[in-house]
């Protein structure tokens, strides 16, 4: 660990995440007991495991939402712990898209704004931020909905605008966590078909679930257990083509 | 400029996208437009209190400016000689040639005066004299309505046959308190009848003559055993000479006893009243201060509720590369709105306020442009105060607020 914190690593790690040691608790609470991951760019991974042992503070941590109690954390070749408050905001709006299981789409606003509001820290000028998430919600098979309001979308139509919303800014990482958890399978299937698309033009993406099914369609599936990796098929092994969509992938039931 | 704007990693570091001034807007604007009855009722206090301001200010400098206005009409350039007092402390009386002194200094363009003759003037003779309805008995010399700019509102000024007979010129108020509104009729003056010949109209600047009856010097010596004293002098000369005649006129009047005069400037209390900004003025601006103050508490308690309901949004804006600064300034945007949205309102109400008081009283209707200001201040340093501790909180808020359940 002689390297200055803010030296990016791209150049010579291919990763876009590096978690080595992670811990993090919470008071006494130890969500994570020493986690290693490492993701390869244009993988498509499932992070599953039972609720409680772990995985949404491993994607806060990813996502740099959070910082770990001790390891390391390196996101696209950023130090995580040696970067300011600032900084990590710059790191989540140039390299990150967040999808959650709410949709938290602004009420009241055509899928267009809220998909443009979406690159309102990111630097784009406004007139670019538009055309960008007409591009983006065309590529979530939205383009005929650019109008519309949240209340007049299907669940599985509100998420892929948040889909939209997190790719349209071409993150090289987008972390979901149980994107389909508040929608039926029909909707579910929807946004799984998205993310295969994304995944299929070179996104790099981390999918948290508790849905042994969508975690079995992923190509690399990493296993959580009480804080820890259970299991994970390896490193590269996630650029592989996912199988067929899930037809009958369920809505999580939280 | 083109390293941040991209906000992206320059040369390896990292450094935010700085929001524009319409993006800036456009975050404070966003919480506003889904809670529009709650941006109306917390505005609603800021803008009470700001018309409540604005009102105020306006009504007492319209009606600072019709006084201003009146005393530009009045004109300032006429002064009353008195007698004053003795050194004994009796009622001093001035020479019968005062007049006639006035009118030789240099400067003066007109003298009258008046005298009080001790009798009193009823409707008829058979109301008991103690009731004299608080008119003076006055004879006045025949220039007195030219010095005074007065004008008759019926009949006509004493004239050279007038003034020696038994004729009266009745004072506005003194009219009204006889019952008079018609030349002609008759009045009980002394022991005898005169006839009214004519009336005038106001005098703001010698209301004394409002309520007095005024018969010609020689009717007066004639038939009111008047003794040829004048009590008032009244005087107009050029405006720039008003202090040095001022200066010249107590030796002038009583060459032995200078001391024994008073002189005044009748404009001179018109100008103190438009000088002076009423105790009730102040008062109703404590007001609206307290309406301010109010208005401020409200907004801040709406911006506080607002955070909370609010900290998905902020965990969300978080997750898309907002820094804590941009959210700070986001909800400082949004108390700033929503108080300048107050003070614009209030403003308008003020203004259409104080323009309906001022017409209705036939005031030209003014606010100062200060006030303006200071409602435009007032706005800004309230939607800020209000707006920074929500602010302080949002920004600490954690970016996982977004992906919790709850
Ligand atoms: N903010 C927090 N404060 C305290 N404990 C937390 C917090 N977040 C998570 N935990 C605890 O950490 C453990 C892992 O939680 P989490 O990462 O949410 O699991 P999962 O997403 O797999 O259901 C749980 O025991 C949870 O109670
Ligand atoms: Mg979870």
């Amino acid at each position: 660990m002689n390297r200055l914190p803010n030296e990016p690593v791209r150049a010579g790690g291919p990763y876009v995440v590096e978690l080595r040691e992670v811990t993090r608790t919470y008071g006494g609470v130890r969500a994570l007991r020493g986690v290693d991951l490492l993701v390869e760019q244009g993988e498509l991974v499932a992070v599953a495991g039972p609720s409680g042992s772990g995985k949404s503070t491993m994607l806060h941590l990813i996502g740099t939402l959070d910082r770990p109690t001790t390891g390391t954390v390196r996101i696209a070749g950023h130090d995580v712990p040696g970067l300011s408050d600032r900084e990590l905001s710059a790191l989540r709006a140039r390299h990150l898209g967040f999808v959650f299981q709410q949709f938290h789409l602004a009420p009241g606003v055509a899928a267009l704004d809220n998909v443009a509001d979406g690159l309102l820290y990111t630097g784009v000028p406004p007139r670019a931020r538009r055309e960008k998430a007409a591009a983006a919600l065309e590529r979530v098979g939205l383009g005929h909905r650019l109008g519309h309001r949240p209340h007049q979308l299907s669940g599985g139509e509100q998420q892929r605008v948040a889909v939209a919303r997190a790719v349209a800014g071409d993150p090289p990482l987008l972390l979901a966590d149980e994107p389909t958890g508040n929608l039926d399978s029909e909707a579910g299937t929807e946004v799984l078909a998205v993310l295969r698309d994304l995944h299929a033009s070179g996104t790099t993406i981390l999918v948290i679930t508790h849905d042994a099914e969508i975690a079995a369609w992923c190509p690399r599936q990493v296993r959580v257990r009480d804080g820890r990796i259970a299991g994970d098929d390896g490193p590269g092994t996630g650029r592989r083509a996912p199988g067929a969509v899930p037809a009958t992938a369920k809505g999580a039931s939280r | 400029m083109t390293g941040e704007t991209t906000g992206g990693t320059t040369g390896g570091r990292l450094v935010p996208a700085r929001l524009g001034p319409s993006d800036v807007l456009r975050t404070g604007v966003a919480g506003l437009r889904t809670r529009p009855a709650r941006v109306i009722l917390s505005a609603l206090g800021i803008a009470i209190g700001i018309a409540t301001m604005i009102a105020v200010l306006g009504v007492s400098a319209s009606s600072r400016e019709e006084l201003l206005r009146r005393l530009d009409r009045l004109g300032t350039n006429l002064l009353t000689v008195s007698p004053g007092h003795t050194l004994f402390g009796e009622q001093a009386k001035l020479p019968e040639e005062a007049l006639r002194m006035v009118r030789r200094i240099g400067p003066v363009r007109t003298a009258s005066a008046t005298g009080v003759v001790g009798t009193t003037i009823r409707r008829t003779d058979r109301i008991p004299e103690a009731v004299t309805g608080g008119i003076a008995v006055q004879a006045a010399t025949s220039g007195l309505l030219a010095t005074l700019e007065g004008r008759v509102t019926a009949g006509a000024w004493l004239n050279a046959a007038t003034e020696t007979r038994p004729a009266v010129v009745l004072g506005a108020k003194a009219a009204e308190r006889l019952g008079v509104t018609r030349t002609g009729v008759r009045v009980w003056m002394g022991e005898r009848w005169f006839t009214v010949v004519g009336i005038l109209g106001p005098m703001p600047l010698a209301p004394e003559i409002e309520r007095s009856a005024l018969v010609g010097f020689p009717a007066a010596a004639d038939y009111l055993g008047f003794d040829g004293h004048p009590t008032t002098i009244y005087e107009r000369s050029t405006e720039e000479s008003v202090e040095a005649v001022r200066a010249v006129l107590p030796r002038t009047v009583n060459p032995e006893n200078p001391e024994e005069v008073t002189v005044s400037r009748p404009s001179d209390a018109l100008a103190a009243r438009a000088a002076a900004a009423s105790a009730f003025t102040g008062l109703l601006l404590g007001l609206g201060a307290v309406a301010l103050l109010v208005g401020g508490v409200g907004v801040a308690n709406t911006m506080v509720i607002s955070v909370l309901e609010r900290r998905r949004e902020i965990g969300l804006r978080r997750s898309l590369g907002a820094t804590r600064g941009q959210v700070r300034l986001q909800f400082l945007t949004e108390s700033l709105l929503l108080s300048a949205l107050g003070g614009l309102a209030g403003t308008v109400l003020g203004g259409l306020a104080t323009t309906a008081y001022a017409l209705a009283r036939g005031w030209p209707p003014v606010v100062p442009p200060w006030a303006f200001a200071g409602a435009a201040g007032a706005a800004l340093v309230i939607g800020t105060i209000a707006g920074l501790y929500p602010a302080m909180r949002a920004a600490r808020l954690p970016p996982t607020a977004a992906l919790s359940a709850t």
